[in-house]
């Protein structure tokens, strides 16, 4: 009988190239997609900065001044944190009550889904457009309100007179659009909690809004902090439903990068604005992160 | 504490009779068993009495006050899951309050009640820790800890020891009937582990295609079994059943004569338990073609044919016998039982 080494010897003999071979295949195969992100993510966010913090080749805050002092600076801010606010909340109750709505179907609850999921396919421009086509003078809305009787000539609600019908006619398009996500995540989460949770929470005497706020929203937590992030860092980002339905009459910061990038060919304070917005959206994440803590341990 | 009377209840599953009838009653503490294959109704019974799934139709009534309308809270009963159903974001403290602090008790009587209960279970050790620091067993007890914790009328446990390892789960077996024993609480426990049933229970409900065969002590339902699938669903290795020719009254078998039971037809056929047999020197008893041979340590067990039909016998382990031998087998004539071919049902008991 060999001895041990003997043994381990052999088994090194047996394994040694092909171990050395793959230690390095791994990194190869992730290479392509590091690269890819390295040049157009990493490279370009590096430019952006040094852009929005430098003047003629030196290091500069004059870009931020503009930003800053810029008439259309403050009310920009004001209606992105407006929005954010106005909607997310929302959209995630919403999602909520449609997720626990359609726990109970049985039969037609993947028709469902597919159907509530339809603005997902849809690009925010085109969404806007469709919300257009609602509220605009000659839109669907006034036509229903006239036939009713309830408005006598066409009303407007898209203008810079009627800043608070704009805005709710923004958060609803908003709505419209971004429920279908925040849901998808949040039926993802429910489908993970075992119905035995419930069942022995109404056993021991729970009701249905005590199980719900003891049971299932603490254990659909991960998926909460995930739609969350995702939903707060795009709504920060809105642009294109703003655009079709209020152009600058709604400014917005992203709006703001947009036009000082294009009309006004400023690309530093098209930078500054672009920095701003990740700045928020990051904070956003922290307070998340932070917020709703996820413990591992306390997940089933 | 209450009896538990299940009166007729029936649940179908669109054109699938899950519960065809079944009526069973467990008296006040009384530890039950509803035994049987998956498939059976036996989880979809306890669910009902649970207030989980509603009946199609039929009665349940807790300590004589009819349940069938009440939301499971209401019917004072705790229960077991299979998957142990605790909750991952509470600590063991919590999850055995949960249900005293959902009846909003004072926390002088939670700490108590949960106090009580870590120490029947022997999780004190536990309490600030959460589930998934523990292992299945753990949190097993955690499981029953929160069902005692609330005093309930009706315990229900639904197979609560089948994600256990065999070691294990004979541990918690003992330690269950100790706990239980002591808490003296009215049981209903479903399995399909006929050794679980017959350890645990004070009696034991045989189900089968969604009716309940036998109601009986686990005595009872081993030796006299009241159909042929109690029988054969019940002991290690199940009963054996050889057919066997009647002719003017008289069962002849081998060298072995029995009174056949005066219901019985051209054929009859004998239920018999595996160590209800002695060898016996050929000619005489019954003549056994030995296919496998055994031995267990504890005892001898024998696979072969009796009649062309398959049978299996245990042998003390002092007995010698080989793969391939025949030998005769004299059987335990009080302990033979006696079934009809065409029902599967028992005959009454003929005077030996």
């Amino acid at each position: 009988m060999p001895g041990p080494h003997a043994i381990l010897n052999y088994t090194r003999r047996l394994r040694g190239p092909m171990t050395n071979n793959r230690t390095w295949i791994p990194y190869l195969l992730i290479l392509p997609s590091v690269a890819f992100l390295a040049l157009l993510f990493v490279v370009p966010l590096v430019q952006t900065i040094w852009l929005a913090f430098s003047d003629n080749g030196l290091p500069s805050l004059a870009n931020m001044r503009t930003m800053a002092g810029d008439l259309n600076f403050l009310p920009s801010v004001r209606n992105t944190f407006l929005l954010t606010i106005a909607v997310v909340p929302v959209q995630v109750v919403i999602a909520l009550v449609m997720g626990t709505l359609v726990a109970k179907v049985g039969a037609g609850r993947e028709t469902i889904l597919w159907i509530w999921t339809i603005p997902l396919g849809i690009s925010d421009l085109a969404a806007g457009m469709v919300w257009l086509s609602i509220l605009q003078n000659t839109g669907y809305l006034n036509s229903l309100l006239f036939s009713l009787g309830l408005i006598e000539r066409q009303t407007s609600w898209l203008t810079y007179q009627t800043p608070v019908a704009l805005f709710i006619g923004i958060a609803v398009a908003e709505i419209w659009r971004g429920t279908a996500i925040v849901m998808v995540i949040i039926v993802a989460g429910l489908n993970q909690v075992p119905k035995e949770f419930k069942e022995a929470a109404e056993i021991f005497g729970a009701g249905p809004w005590t199980r719900f706020f003891r049971i299932t929203l603490p254990l659909i937590r991960p998926a909460l902090q995930s739609a969350l992030i995702l939903r707060t860092v795009l709504a920060f980002e809105v642009f294109a439903v703003v655009y079709a339905l209020g152009g600058r009459n709604f400014p917005v910061l992203v709006g703001e990068a947009y036009t000082w990038q294009n009309q006004n060919q400023n690309y530093g304070v098209a930078g500054a604005y672009a920095v701003l917005i990740m700045v928020i959206s990051l904070a956003a994440t922290v307070v998340y992160l932070k917020a709703i803590k996820v413990d591992p341990e306390r997940l089933p | 504490m209450a009896n538990i009377v299940i009166d007729r209840i029936r649940k179908s599953f669109g054109s699938f009779e899950a519960l065809k009838e079944v009526s069973l009653t467990i008296n006040d503490g009384e530890f039950v068993s509803l035994l049987g294959p998956s498939g059976c109704g036996k989880t979809t019974l306890l669910r009902i009495i649970a207030g989980l799934e509603t009946a199609t139709s039929g009665d349940v009534r807790i300590g004589d006050r009819s349940v069938i309308g009440l939301p499971p809270k209401d019917r004072g009963l705790a229960m077991v899951f299979q998957n142990y159903a605790v909750f991952p974001h509470m600590t063991v403290y919590e999850n055995v309050a949960f249900g005293l602090r959902m009846q909003k008790a004072d926390d002088a009587r939670v700490k108590a009640q949960v106090e009580k209960a870590a120490g029947l279970l022997h999780i004190e050790q536990y309490l600030d820790r959460y589930p998934n620091k523990l292992s299945g067993g753990q949190r097993q007890r955690v499981a029953v800890a929160r069902a005692l914790a609330v005093e309930p009328k009706v315990l229900l446990m639904d197979e609560p020891l089948s994600n256990l390892d065999a070691l294990l789960r004979l541990e918690m077996r003992t330690e269950l009937k100790t706990v239980l024993q002591s808490a003296g609480t009215t049981t209903i426990y479903v399995t399909h582990d006929q050794t679980e049933a017959m350890g645990l229970s004070d009696r034991i409900a045989v189900m089968h295609n969604g009716v309940v065969e036998q109601v009986g002590t686990p005595v009872d339902v081993y030796n006299h079994p009241a159909t042929r699938f109690v029988g054969g669903f019940i002991g290690n290795p199940p009963m054996n059943f050889i057919k066997v020719p009647v002719s003017n009254g008289q069962v002849v078998a081998g060298a072995e004569q029995f009174v056949a039971p005066k219901e019985a037809g051209g054929e009859v056929v004998l239920g018999l338990r595996g160590e209800a047999v002695e060898l016996a020197p050929l000619p005489q008893g019954l003549e056994m073609k030995v296919r496998v041979a055994e031995p267990m340590g504890s005892h001898l067990l024998l696979t072969g044919s009796i009649h062309d039909q398959p049978v299996r016998v245990i042998l003390p382990a002092s007995e010698t016998v080989r793969s391939g031998d025949t030998i005769g087998l004299k059987l335990d004539r009080n302990r033979i039982t006696w079934l009809s071919p065409e029902s599967g049902k028992s005959y009454p008991a003929v005077a030996a």
